[in-house]
């Protein structure tokens, strides 16, 4: 076959050239003494398929280049960057403030974990502290992205596998995040709800009231969810013992989140490494023992129903007299003032003036800071030379370590398994290409 | 938490001897800078020293400061979970000097590695496969320099007629906009006739 310098087979008909020939294929090899052209197994030769970039078990835009023995794995060579969209470089010249929405777009699915981090970054640059309020919102609102990200993954994990009904169930639930998310931050997906200081609005009263209404019939579907692939026979065949990693390994290849957990390891940056008010909360860690595709999803299923508990634990707070007062940092030099202050008070008028033209100025430095997104730990290496943009603003997504150990965990796998284990590392192109 | 940094940046240091040029806690995080030449030396004894195991890899990426001699730095993140603790080591580099890839360390360094190279054009020597990661197939030039304008050099357009996709040099509809906020504007020094009088008496 004839490969150009992308590994892309020049023409269709040539790839399809490359299919074993009967004479050759296995099956009839064996009864094959029979057969004319008996004797050809010198013939038969590795050839390497094009996965993607358009394939609905890409997850978006993959291209796995897989060098096949028969229906044995022996390489794969993702090539990403069809996504990359230049994130960091256009960072670089938009105000601390107008960068912000760029971190909805990294990993859609869950977009104010990303945002929670960046955020995180300037405050701790600029050392300032958001308020209780400010945090039992963003931690009730982390909650929600994680259940909207797993919810997402571990279903369509299960259509990767065969099953079409557990993405419609999960969907209608993602739908009643989606209208939360609404509700706080008037977008359903590219909130720019978390600010530096805090949060830019307070929620509604009735939000808390229907976030609390959706909590307990949340845990039947998870039930439900349980019922209907996790303990399904399909499902087991096709994910336990698939992509197995050791604990030291995952160290090794720069995982995270789930997928240390599924290997064993008691590792959650909320509970090791706390930020927000994660320490007053009381939650437990899934944690798997086989590292394998199978136990990574149930820790999925589990860590939801964590984060209801969490969620719960917020609304209670939310409602008592401790979760009262403002939800963003009252320093008129970082967080803009209320419209009605504006109305009023010339300094308010003239700090959101300064704020909404040349941004407020961070202090030379350079931090790293970290939160447990959904899918592992999304880091932001800020450096800031002292103006009101960033210098540079590195941003680590767990996904770009994970979709890198493909090759190690698909080798020897068949091609069917390529898929299932390409699900269970959770991907989301929009934070692996930036 | 912020002693037990500074401890662990004398210990590293005190081990690694010359080749660490410089250890310091800001901000409750620790950064040591290597030598070039020593950085596999220094990312191995961070892994296996039983006092550091730092056997997490986090994060290796590049940073552009154009009026340095050496303009480059390589960031490298790593974590502890047995201390809960991180660590940031920089390299200093520059456009033709190679800095020695840690793969044989940590595998996970590849793909970083590839995007260092990518973005900023940063040599690794060692590393089996440093090709562009991130950029289009066919890309020219290093995209996250601090010279390398924003908007780029090329366009991409479908084209009918050609019935291909074809490169084109950028052309802007509006000219892109950078506002200088830094420049506090001081006012206009009016020269009132009969100021100077003031001033001098």
């Amino acid at each position: 076959m004839a490969l150009d310098d992308n590994g892309l087979a020049a023409r269709r008909d040539e790839l399809l050239d490359t299919r074993p020939h009967p004479e050759t294929s296995v099956a009839l090899r064996d009864n094959g003494a029979q057969l004319p052209g008996a004797g050809k197994e010198h013939e038969i030769r590795n050839f390497s398929i094009n996965f993607g970039p358009q394939h609905p078990a890409a997850h978006g835009v993959l291209r796995l280049v897989l060098e096949l023995d028969g229906e044995v794995v022996e390489r794969v060579d993702p090539h990403i960057g069809l996504l990359h969209r230049g994130t960091e470089k256009l960072i670089e010249y938009k105000t601390y403030v107008q960068a912000n929405p760029y971190f909805d777009r990294l990993d859609y699915v869950a977009p104010m974990s990303q945002e929670h981090a960046y955020c995180l970054a300037i405050e701790k640059l600029l050392g300032i502290e958001v308020p209780k309020r400010g945090q039992l919102v963003r931690v009730l609102f982390l909650e929600i992205s994680r259940i909207l990200s797993h919810l997402l993954n571990v279903t369509t994990q299960a259509m990767d596998v065969g099953a079409l009904t557990p993405p419609l169930w999960g969907f209608e639930e993602r739908e009643k995040l989606m209208v939360f998310y609404e509700r706080a931050s008037g977008s359903r997906m590219h909130a720019n709800y978390f600010r530096p200081g805090g949060v830019h609005q307070d929620l509604p009263p009735e939000l808390i009231d229907d976030i609390w209404d959706w909590c307990d019939p949340f845990l039947k579907v998870c039930d439900d969810l349980d019922a209907l692939f996790i303990g399904n026979r399909i499902f087991k065949q096709r994910n336990v013992d698939i992509g197995v990693v050791s604990l030291e390994d995952c160290w090794r290849l720069g995982f995270s989140g789930v997928m240390v957990r599924g290997s064993g390891a008691a590792w959650d940056l909320r509970k090791a490494q706390p930020y927000e008010c994660y320490e007053e909360l009381e939650f437990d860690i899934p944690v798997g023992t086989n590292g394998d595709n199978y136990d990574r999803q149930v820790i999925r299923m589990l860590e939801m129903r964590e984060s209801v508990r969490i969620m719960k634990q917020c609304l209670h707070k939310l409602r008592s007299p401790e979760g009262g007062g403002p939800v963003t940092s009252v320093d008129g030099k970082v967080a803009p003032p209320k419209r009605g202050e504006m109305k009023r008070s010339m300094e308010a008028l003239i700090h959101h003036f300064k704020l909404y033209t040349e941004g407020f100025h961070v202090p030379a430095g350079e931090v790293y800071a970290a939160v447990e997104a959904p899918k592992g730990e999304f880091g932001v290496y800020l450096v800031a030379d002292g103006t009101n943009k960033p210098y540079r603003c590195r941003i680590r997504a767990p996904g770009f370590a994970h979709l890198q150990a493909m090759d190690f965990m698909c080798r020897g796998h068949m091609l069917a398994d390529v898929s299932a284990v390409l699900g269970s590392l959770d991907i989301v192109f929009g934070e692996v290409d930036r | 938490m912020a002693q037990d940094l500074a401890q662990l940046g004398h210990h590293i240091a005190d081990r690694l001897g010359p080749v660490v040029t410089g250890h310091a806690v800001s901000y409750g995080e620790l950064t040591i800078v290597v030598e070039r030449a020593a950085i596999v030396e220094a990312i191995t004894f961070l892994r296996d020293d039983p006092a550091c195991r730092f056997i997490c890899f986090i994060d290796l990426c590049g940073a552009d400061y154009p009026g340095r001699e050496r303009r480059f730095d390589v960031v490298y993140h790593l974590l502890s979970p047995h201390l809960n603790q991180r660590i940031r080591i920089k390299v200093e580099t520059d456009e033709v000097s190679p800095v020695p890839s840690i793969i044989g360390v940590f595998p996970a360094a590849d793909w970083y590695e590839r995007e260092a190279y990518d973005l900023y054009g940063i040599l690794f020597t060692g590393h089996p496969d440093l090709r562009r990661i991130l950029t289009d197939y066919g890309f020219e030039g290093h995209p996250l320099r601090k010279d390398f304008p924003m908007t780029g050099f090329v366009e991409v357009r479908y084209d009918d007629t050609e019935g291909r996709v074809v490169y084109e040099p950028v052309k802007l509809q509006q000219e892109f906009r950078s506002f200088d906020f830094l420049s506090p504007w001081e006012g206009t020094d009016y020269v009132l006739p009969g100021d100077e009088k003031a001033k001098a008496g």
